[in-house]
């Protein structure tokens, strides 16, 4: 199976057509996946509460949007999952890479990691954690949830979910 | 003129546009001269005003003005080279450069000091980018939403806030009569 087009098929699956993405090495394959889809628009933020903005102006513009992130940005987000996301009550799937955990080769990548899902319950995100490849058949239906119920829905992948981190 | 000014003369133009308005004094402003269905008021979330603007823009093809302030500008500048490589024809960002942080007890920002945002949006790849005097501000935006082309405006003004209650809608009625006017 190949994660990275199984991943953007749902995202098309389920009507999303708008991704805003900010780099991690994991996601590199899905980012590229994105960006070759004629029925997505793809657009780089340069930090990822900028990306929240975008994401809610286009999903009251009439678009399904989605974000791709690394779970050490979570902390600038907070203020905006709060007073934008959560709010307004919009809906906006987190695809996010869970660095820090296991086969990760950086240590520091774990400090973060080690607060992850504390601090995503505090705000009262539901979370997924993806860390066998077969999770990934659970995406559509969070996708389906994170529409109905109007609300941010992280997804956290790690590093053993995309086969581990590479070639570091 | 202060920013409660500039909106009370560009009133008019904003009335039949979609609006995204910067937190704070700004929305409360806007709010109490001309509330329009077509505002979209930031209750919270400082800095954002330009990029939930420019995420509108791109989902659909009504002109959008998107009312900022330096002080929210400088918060968010990586919004500047997202909007400079994602051309949306339909957006106008108006800067209201009053060089000081309104909401929080006019503190100066370095808008009002060294930096020029006029600059730096075109340093970032902007095109159409105009700094004009408050008072012709109303000619600018019309110009500019006449042309059918992205614009970066920056309105340089007098530091100063009009005395208006904060807005009590609940935020979920902003954003689905919003919606409703977007869709209108």
């Amino acid at each position: 199976m190949n994660i990275d087009k199984k991943i953007a098929d749902d995202l098309v699956a389920n009507d999303i057509s708008f991704v805003t993405t900010v780099p991690c090495k994991q996601l590199a394959g899905v980012i590229e996946e994105i960006d070759q889809r004629d029925d997505i628009y793809h657009i780089p933020s340069n930090k990822e509460d900028e990306g929240m903005g975008l994401c809610a102006g286009a999903w009251m513009g009439g678009k399904r949007p989605a974000i791709i992130m690394q779970n050490t940005a979570i902390g600038v987000t907070f203020n905006t999952l709060a007073t934008l996301i959560q709010y307004y009550r919009m809906p906006l799937p987190m695809l996010i890479s869970y660095r820090g955990e296991l086969r990760e080769p950086v240590a520091c990548q774990v400090e973060m990691a080690i607060h992850t899902k504390a601090l995503l319950a505090q705000m009262n995100i539901p979370t997924y954690h993806f860390h066998w490849q077969k999770d990934v058949e659970e995406l559509d239906n969070i996708l389906k949830y994170t529409f109905m119920c109007n609300k941010p829905v992280a997804i956290l992948t790690d590093a053993n979910f995309w086969g581990g981190y590479g070639d570091q | 003129m202060i920013r409660s000014e500039i909106l009370k003369e560009i009133a008019p133009i904003l009335r039949d546009q979609l609006v995204v308005c910067n937190i704070g004094i700004p929305s409360q402003e806007l709010h109490a001269i001309d509330d329009q269905p077509t505002n979209f008021y930031m209750l919270g979330t400082m800095g954002l005003a330009s990029s939930i603007g420019l995420g509108l823009a791109l989902a659909q093809p009504k002109p959008v003005i998107v009312i900022d302030g330096d002080g929210s500008i400088l918060t968010n500048m990586g919004t500047l080279p997202t909007i400079a490589n994602n051309v949306a024809d339909n957006y106008i960002l108006m800067i209201i450069d009053n060089g000081s942080y309104g909401s929080t007890g006019d503190q100066p920002t370095y808008a009002g000091l060294k930096t020029s945002l006029a600059k730096v949006a075109e340093a970032c790849g902007c095109e159409n980018v105009i700094e004009c005097r408050d008072v012709d501000t109303g000619e600018v935006l019309q110009k500019a939403l006449e042309s059918g082309k992205m614009h970066v405006i920056v309105v340089k003004c007098d530091s100063g806030n009009a005395k208006n209650p904060v807005i009590t809608m609940d935020p979920v009625v902003i954003r689905d009569r919003f919606m409703k006017a977007v869709q209108a």
